[in-house]
């Protein structure tokens, strides 16, 4: 085990929520805290030795509804044991995906493998996934208890354990989901966030080959969704199933996933660790979905982007000429000197939740700029009517001029 | 909060309340005039020449012999409509195929189509100058002015009660829980049993309580395919009617309190469902 503890500190300063986890998300073997890079090689590397993990191939899936493609080709291998997200605006495929993952849909083309099996015509059943749907589908006429119970409870005689081996896998894990209290209750009874958990139990009692969240937490309060996501990197790092989820929630998916797989239209647009994704966005679209994002039309030229209308310019040197797009973030802009940077009139000024947004106009920009003002700025704050000159501190720009092909879904 | 805003509601619709009383009184004069006099009547009638008559009126070989008709064919469609209206539900609310639409149509065909139309179209198709006549003569078949006739004619007309109690209740439903059920391994007939049925089974019941009803008080559909066979193809309804033509109108009255009573019977089940299960009964319940 490498120790690198610059590594972490990297990733903890640009995403300051993975610390907690990391102290939180320990193996029992692992002595001391790990950078959640090092924990997916590991993990990756163990193959299918792992408890409960599986490599899952997905090798040129298509699948049409009538004359509508909702899935255009898609490559995608998971080691055993990575909790991967499938991020994507709706109508992107990833639903499409995930069911067909799970046997509810058949692709036209294409082969799914669980390990060395293919699984592309194994039916629901067969396939032994474990499943949690997005309003949890819990049997209503059955308690808690039962409903964790019914998976081992259905299988055929021969295969099915003991009575009492039943209950105590069950309570095993029952206390694991930390509803151990709540086995007699009707699902009625639950709050959305212990319904959650029970999905989940349920699902992982068959032992799945792989565990598969429809947007887990899309039905769920936001306060309660924090919580259940920690609460659910801690219970996958502890039993190591490799998981799909599916959610159109970026800061869902950045904060959760091992591995993030953006998909639109059908196709894979990026795939890579949250980091890379955030930092690194292959394209425009990437770029505007998962975040806030500011764009500005322009020109580049010999490596340098000039916005419409604005006399400052900004080195691209791996763009080739032409029209193209400069993204930033709000959090990403600075005021400057006049002069120095994109002359912009402030016609709105904004209290959040603690923070303030100057919303800004550009000349001959068809898009108005968000700005969120950091703590050093706030003693100048500009006003209403102001001129005043901003610098992107980090940015990217993208060829191209076609505004739409950063539309959010 | 939503008290509250019934409450106002309440308060925004108030009529004066001399209108309030005369809408009702209407209502109460109306109910009186169509509904409880009339059964009034058949108790009085039944009961005028005192309780032996009724009671031998009841005795009677013919009525018995209309009663046990009348509970087998009720029994045949209930558990035949069960079957069909589960399998229909299913076939329409968990699978995508051609054709959904005019399965639909055709389940609610028996609601439009006149009970006699109904059971003239058995005549047509097993009478002895039928379709098939001949050759069920052939093979000493009876259907018409037969039990088989009077049980299919009964299927038919109580063939929608069940289909459409279950459907909007199962599209409600959804097929994520059987989804669910198949993919913890369950066989199709253990997320029947063990997922399915729990679910839908306050409103089969219901549904069957409807079709029950149905079954044991039609006479339109039944009177054509019958033959009126005193003793053999008289259900309770059809006896009713002969008595009364004869003018035997004791025993008639005395057999029609024993469809009042299965009505009422029927009427207090179906009451108590509605209160007890209301949350397990469709939303969207149309029609009946």
């Amino acid at each position: 085990m490498i120790e690198n503890p610059i590594d972490s500190h990297r990733i903890s300063a640009t995403f300051p929520h993975r610390l907690a986890r990391d102290a939180a998300g320990n193996h029992a073997n692992v002595a001391h805290a790990r950078t959640r890079d090092e924990g997916r090689r590991s993990r990756a590397g163990a193959g299918s030795q792992k408890e409960g993990g599986m490599d899952i191939g997905i090798e040129g899936l298509h699948k049409r509804f009538g004359t509508f493609p909702a899935l255009r080709g898609v490559d995608l291998r998971i080691p055993s044991g990575q909790l991967l997200a499938l991020l994507g605006p709706s109508g992107s495929g990833k639903t499409t995906l995930l069911r067909t993952l799970a046997g509810l849909e058949e692709p036209d083309s294409g082969r799914i493998l669980f390990g060395e099996r293919d699984a592309t015509r194994l039916n629901l059943r067969e396939r032994n996934v474990g499943l949690v749907f997005q309003h949890y589908a819990l049997f209503p006429h059955l308690s808690v208890f039962e409903n964790v119970a019914f998976g081992l409870r259905s299988r055929k005689r021969r295969e099915r354990p003991a009575r009492a081996d039943i209950q105590k896998r069950v309570l095993e894990l029952l206390e694991r989901m930390q509803i151990g209290e709540l086995r007699e209750r009707l699902p009625d009874q639950l709050s959305g966030g212990q319904k959650q958990r029970v999905a989940l139990a349920r699902a992982m009692a068959i032992e799945p080959s792989v565990l598969l969240l429809d947007e887990p937490f899309g039905a769920l309060d936001a306060k309660v969704r924090i919580e259940l996501r920690r609460w659910l990197r801690h219970i996958h790092e502890e039993t190591g199933y490799t998981t799909v989820f599916v959610t159109h929630d970026q800061e869902e998916a950045l904060e959760l996933a091992d591995r993030v797989v953006v998909m639109r239209e059908g196709n894979i647009q990026q795939d890579g660790t949250p980091e890379q994704v955030y930092e690194e966005p292959a394209n425009a679209f990437v770029y505007d979905f998962l975040g806030r994002s500011n764009r500005l039309a322009g020109n580049v030229r010999g490596g340098m982007f000039q916005a419409d209308g604005c006399g400052a310019t900004f080195a691209c040197a791996e763009v080739a000429d032409g029209a193209a797009q400069l993204y930033a973030r709000p959090h990403d802009l600075a005021l400057v000197a006049t002069g120095e940077g994109l002359a912009a009139n402030v016609i709105d000024v904004r209290q959040l939740a603690g923070r303030y947004v100057l919303t800004l106009e550009l000349p001959q920009q068809s898009r108005v700029v968000e700005f969120d003002v950091g703590n050093d700025a706030r003693q100048a704050l500009p006003a209403r009517g102001d001129l005043v000159a901003v610098r992107p501190l980090r940015y990217r720009v993208f060829a191209g001029s076609n505004g739409d092909v950063a539309k959010k879904g | 909060m939503a008290g509250t805003t019934d409450v106002a509601i309440n308060q925004a619709l108030r009529e004066p309340a001399w209108l309030r009383w005369l809408l009702t009184a209407a209502c109460i004069v109306l109910l009186v005039g169509i509904v409880v006099l009339p059964l009034a009547v058949v108790a009085v009638e039944a009961l005028r020449q005192g309780w032996s008559a009724y009671l031998t009126a009841i005795a009677d070989p013919d009525t018995r012999s209309a009663i046990r008709m009348t509970l087998f064919v009720a029994v045949i469609s209930v558990v035949v409509n069960a079957t069909f209206g589960i399998a229909a539900a299913w076939a329409i609310t968990k699978f995508r195929f051609p054709g959904k639409r005019l399965l639909l149509t055709l389940i609610d065909l028996p609601f439009s189509v006149s009970p006699v139309v109904a059971g003239l179209v058995f005549v047509l198709l097993f009478g002895a100058q039928g379709w098939l006549g001949p050759w069920l003569k052939a093979h000493d078949i009876h259907i018409v002015f037969a039990t088989p006739g009077i049980v299919l004619a009964t299927i038919f007309v109580t063939f929608p009660f069940v289909a459409r109690e279950l459907i909007p209740l199962m599209q409600q439903q959804g097929p994520d829980q059987e989804e669910a059920a198949s993919s913890l391994g369950a066989s199709g007939w253990t997320v029947f049993r063990r997922v399915t049925l729990p679910n839908i089974r306050w409103a089969l019941l219901y549904g069957l309580l409807l079709c029950s009803a149905r079954a044991m008080g039609e006479f339109g559909a039944v009177s054509v395919v019958s033959g009126n066979i005193r003793g053999l193809t008289n259900t309770l309804p059809l006896q009713v009617e002969i008595l009364y033509n004869e003018y035997n109108y004791t025993a008639a009255f005395a057999v029609a309190t024993l469809l009042v009573l299965l009505a009422l019977i029927t009427l207090a089940f179906k009451l108590w469902l509605e209160r007890r299960h209301a949350d397990a009964l469709s939303r969207r319940r149309g029609r009946h």
